[in-house]
């Protein structure tokens, strides 16, 4: 066990972990943040997308003690009252069935925008490929990403 | 209107009491019907009088549903609230929908599978909606001293247009609850919905959308503990010895020990079908710890009987259907007859492999059990059934299990089997502490309780004059058949055979989305394609000349479908879609299914992009009577169409040696975002029949939608699933 000193959306925790610990189970049973969620722990599936310095990170194969002082942001973190343009686009859109992959395919949507702001057909293919949901709402989730990139 | 009574030989579906905290309470029937048929007058189903949940009116105004019914995101919770608020008259915002943990004296039907939730909810619903305004009005009539017809209602307030008094629904919910039920209440004409049939939210998407706990893997507790599970690694195989010094020396694992979820002499029930009742458990303070100390066991494990290969399976379904059955699942005519007199003889057979669940959520349960009490949470379809089986396991008095449901990432069926949930309330008894059990994606999909494969062939006879006059159907499946022997062309064709073959295996199946029509549905309608071809008709022309018979001079007396609506899919699919107007480069295939009471019809266009094909778009009409929620019901077409696609074109669950050879996403392939279809449009038949099932019905059509697109794109037709094989996409 190590203590660890982590920059999570905008606070300082402090916890006490197995060096190994992916950052995943760190979120979620340390720092009680539920939202980023487990799929398949092998960097798979995408349900546990973080951003680590602004950019899409797969938190399942992240060890806490390769983060440092680096900035995380969780989905609770996204946007201060749940009003980021892709979570606004989410709703708008309906686009959940059962919603447990949609946090990490917005983080996902998150990062790309941030790297591309209009981002094509293929684009969005090309960068949401690795988040899978299992219930189908991909139409949905393109059709979100395109409302959000138009009004950012 | 109709008038409907909430009254039968003096038995109620209702009572009405006031609330503890002020208002009205209207207990009733989930299962109740409202327009019952002759025959169930006389049987009465004694489940239309159980109350099995709550309507509640505060003296806030503000109405509460207490719900029996899981959430497995087919959306019911919000459909549930539009219902009442229809007959009810309230902004269907003011309607809140409280998930009823497991009440041992109320709720009975607590199962999400079959699409079945709003189907047998919906008149339940409308009457007690109904009811409530009726009493609510009664008691304003009394209070103003104004005959209740002079009353009015909207949005949740009374008013008497003569004098311009009001009244809010919560300044008489007190006295309504105390007034009798009425025996005969007034439903709405379906023509007068306005919130049934407008689109609306999921109730719960901000909360997913900024990552909300809701599900069961985000249950905690003070003190709680963290199980996992390792079972046989091999179907046909059980426990031999455990050497676990090195798991349990590793920092924060508190036990290891074994447990056994069918011991001798517990009854248990259909649900507990799972193959590997006895199991190592791990038990640690945080999930990274338990995780590391369950690849530290060492446990050895020794075959139990014979040890299955996906070659076994194919070779054993395959002879099953060199032989006729014993029996006749059903037989029209002279098949025989018609066979040998025939000018043309089509024959083909389709195959598919097992398939796991996968639903995103791996399974998990928390269990607290003290003393001769237990309380669980977690997700589950089959809560009663569970209760009845902890219950058995720990001994101790049914009443004494609580059951709490949470959302689920995902079902399909999965979570009808609730071994986990007794599996985390052995392991919370054995160390005395709340614990979490959670599975991992490896756990969850080698654990079984898969998709059947199956196996069907079938013939049809043509005349000289392309006339379809005989129609043979065998199939073959692992635990079970997929023919269903009364679905169309059943009634259409003067010469039927229908036949079943069923293989036993140590594999353990369940139901998976749409059982058997997931499988059966691609196969048949992929099949008549053939068959259109070979006559030389129009696909949908050939299909609709079989309805046309079906409807004119049906052949036998137990077809399960109606042929009207079945054709009336096919028509609205057709013109939506402008079949018969091709596009160069575009390839069609067209499709229709009915299962789930609900008939959908699909068209799919494939472009080849690179020498790949490329859904372009999906046309599907479905006739699910009343559409609650348009704007939900299309997002699970949608889904349902992606799903049937994934799994058709690239899943598959395979043995070697009864051990499965997938066990994570990086060999199991799922459908990607890339491979959906770029449009899928729906279309809403509006007929006015009371709503049938949803969640289920798109999925089955679109694989034979798909292939028949797919064969006039390549001029190769598909036979056996999944269609991409892993060679070719590695390769
Ligand atoms: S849980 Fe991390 S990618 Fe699946
Ligand atoms: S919404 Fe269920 S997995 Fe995506």
């Amino acid at each position: 066990m190590a203590n660890f000193n982590l920059n999570i959306n905008g606070k300082v925790h402090q916890v006490d972990v197995d060096p190994d610990t992916p950052m995943l189970w760190v979120l979620r049973e340390h720092a009680n943040l539920v939202g980023t969620k487990y799929g398949c722990g092998i960097a798979q599936c995408g349900a546990c997308t973080i951003h680590v310095n602004g950019t899409a990170t797969r938190s399942c194969s992240l060890p806490v003690s390769s983060v440092g002082d680096k900035e995380i942001t969780t989905i609770e973190g996204l946007s201060e009252n749940g009003d980021h343009p892709l979570q606004k686009a989410w709703i708008k859109h309906d686009v959940p069935q059962c919603g447990y992959c949609q946090a990490g395919q917005i983080m996902n949507a998150a990062s790309l925008l941030q790297n591309n702001p209009n981002p094509s057909d293929s684009d969005i293919d090309g960068a949401m490929n690795g988040n899978i949901c299992r219930c189908g709402t991909y139409l949905r989730i393109k059709a979100a990403i395109k409302t959000a990139a138009s009004e950012m | 209107m109709t008038l409907i009574k909430t009254k039968y030989n003096r038995r109620s579906f209702l009572q009405a009491s006031t609330a503890a905290g002020g208002g009205m309470v209207l207990g009733f029937s989930w299962l109740a019907s409202c327009q019952p048929s002759a025959e169930q007058v006389k049987a009465m189903p004694k489940e239309w009088f159980d109350i099995n949940a709550f309507l509640k009116i505060g003296d806030n105004g503000i109405v509460t549903i207490m719900s029996p019914n899981p959430e497995i995101g087919q959306n019911v919770k919000t459909a549930m609230p539009m219902i009442v608020a229809e007959e009810l008259d309230v902004n269907w915002k003011d309607v809140i929908v409280e998930q009823a943990g497991l009440d041992t004296k109320g709720f009975t039907r607590q199962l999400a599978g079959g699409s079945q939730s709003i189907r047998q909810g919906w008149e339940g619903l409308r009457m007690a909606g109904a009811t409530a305004r009726h009493m609510l009005v009664q008691a304003a009539s009394e209070q103003l001293g104004v005959p209740a017809s002079e009353l009015t209602t909207e949005s949740g307030v009374i008013k008497h247009e003569g004098s311009g008094e009001t009244l809010g629904y919560g300044e008489v919910a007190n006295a309504a609850g105390g007034l009798e039920v009425p025996e005969e209440v007034m439903l709405k004409d379906p023509k007068d919905f306005k919130i049934i049939g407008s689109s609306q939210m999921n109730v719960d998407g901000e909360k997913i959308a900024t990552g909300q706990p809701l599900f069961g893997l985000d249950t905690t507790r003070d003190g709680m503990l963290i199980a996992m599970i390792e079972h046989p690694p091999a179907f046909g195989m059980k426990l031999k010895s455990i050497d676990d010094s090195a798991a349990k020396a590793l920092p924060g694992i508190r036990d290891v020990f074994t447990i056994n979820t069918q011991p001798e002499g517990i009854e248990l029930q259909w649900s507990d079908n799972n193959v590997f009742p006895e199991l190592v458990v791990v038990v640690g303070e945080t999930t990274w710890q338990t995780m590391k100390a369950k690849k530290a066991l060492k446990v050895e494990w020794e075959a139990d009987g014979s040890l299955e290969s996906t070659d076994d399976h194919e070779a054993r379904l395959a002879s099953l259907l060199s032989e006729p059955a014993d029996e006749a699942a059903r037989k029209d005519g002279d098949p025989d007859a018609a066979f040998a007199n025939a000018a043309q003889i089509v024959e083909k057979t389709y195959s598919a492999p097992f398939l796991a669940h996968n639903t995103m959520e791996p399974m998990n349960f928390f269990a607290d059990v003290s003393g001769d009490k237990a309380e669980l949470i977690g997700p589950i379809q089959t809560p009663e059934f569970l209760q009845k089986t902890v219950a058995a396991l720990l001994d101790i008095p049914l009443d004494n299990v609580s059951i709490m449901m949470t959302r689920m990432g995902g079902g399909f069926g999965r979570r009808l089997y609730g071994h986990f949930g007794s599996e985390a309330a052995l392991i919370s008894k054995q160390v005395q502490a709340p614990v979490k059990l959670v599975y991992t994606r490896e756990d969850d999909m080698t654990q079984g309780t898969y998709r059947p494969a199956y196996r069907v062939t079938y013939r049809a006879a043509l005349d000289a004059d392309n006339n379809l006059i005989g129609f043979h159907v065998r199939g073959a499946g692992t635990h079970g058949s997929p023919v269903f022997a009364n679905r169309f062309p059943a009634g259409a064709v003067d010469n039927y055979l229908a036949e079943n073959h069923t293989k036993d295996s140590k594999i353990s199946t369940g139901a998976w989305r749409a059982p058997r029509s997931n499988f059966i549905a691609g196969a048949e309608q992929a099949f008549l394609d053939e068959v259109a071809e070979a006559a030389g008709k129009d696909p949908i022309e050939f299909r609709l000349e079989l309805f046309d018979r079906a409807i004119a001079n049906p052949v036998g007396e137990n077809n399960d479908y109606e042929a009207e609506r079945y054709a009336g899919v096919l028509r609205l699919v057709k013109e939506k879609c402008n079949w018969g107007q091709d596009t160069p480069g575009v390839y069609r295939g067209v499709s229709a299914y009915f299962c789930h009471n609900s008939y959908v019809a699909q068209v799919v266009d494939v472009v080849m992009e690179d020498d790949r094909p490329k859904v372009k778009k999906v046309w599907c009409a479905v006739d699910c009577g009343i559409v609650i929620n348009p704007g939900s019901a299309r997002n699970q077409v949608e889904g349902g169409i992606v799903d049937g696609i994934g799994h058709a074109m690239y899943s598959s669950m395979t043995f070697k040696d009864g051990q499965p050879e997938k066990a994570n996403f990086d060999k199991y392939r799922l459908i990607r975002h890339s491979e959906a279809p770029e449009e899928i449009e729906t279309f809403f038949v509006d007929n006015g029949i009371d709503p049938t099932g949803l969640g289920e019905p798109s999925l089955p059509p679109i694989v034979a939608a798909l292939s028949n697109a797919l064969s006039q794109a390549t001029g190769e037709r598909l036979y056996h699933q999944p269609f991409v094989q892993e060679e070719a996409l590695l390769g």
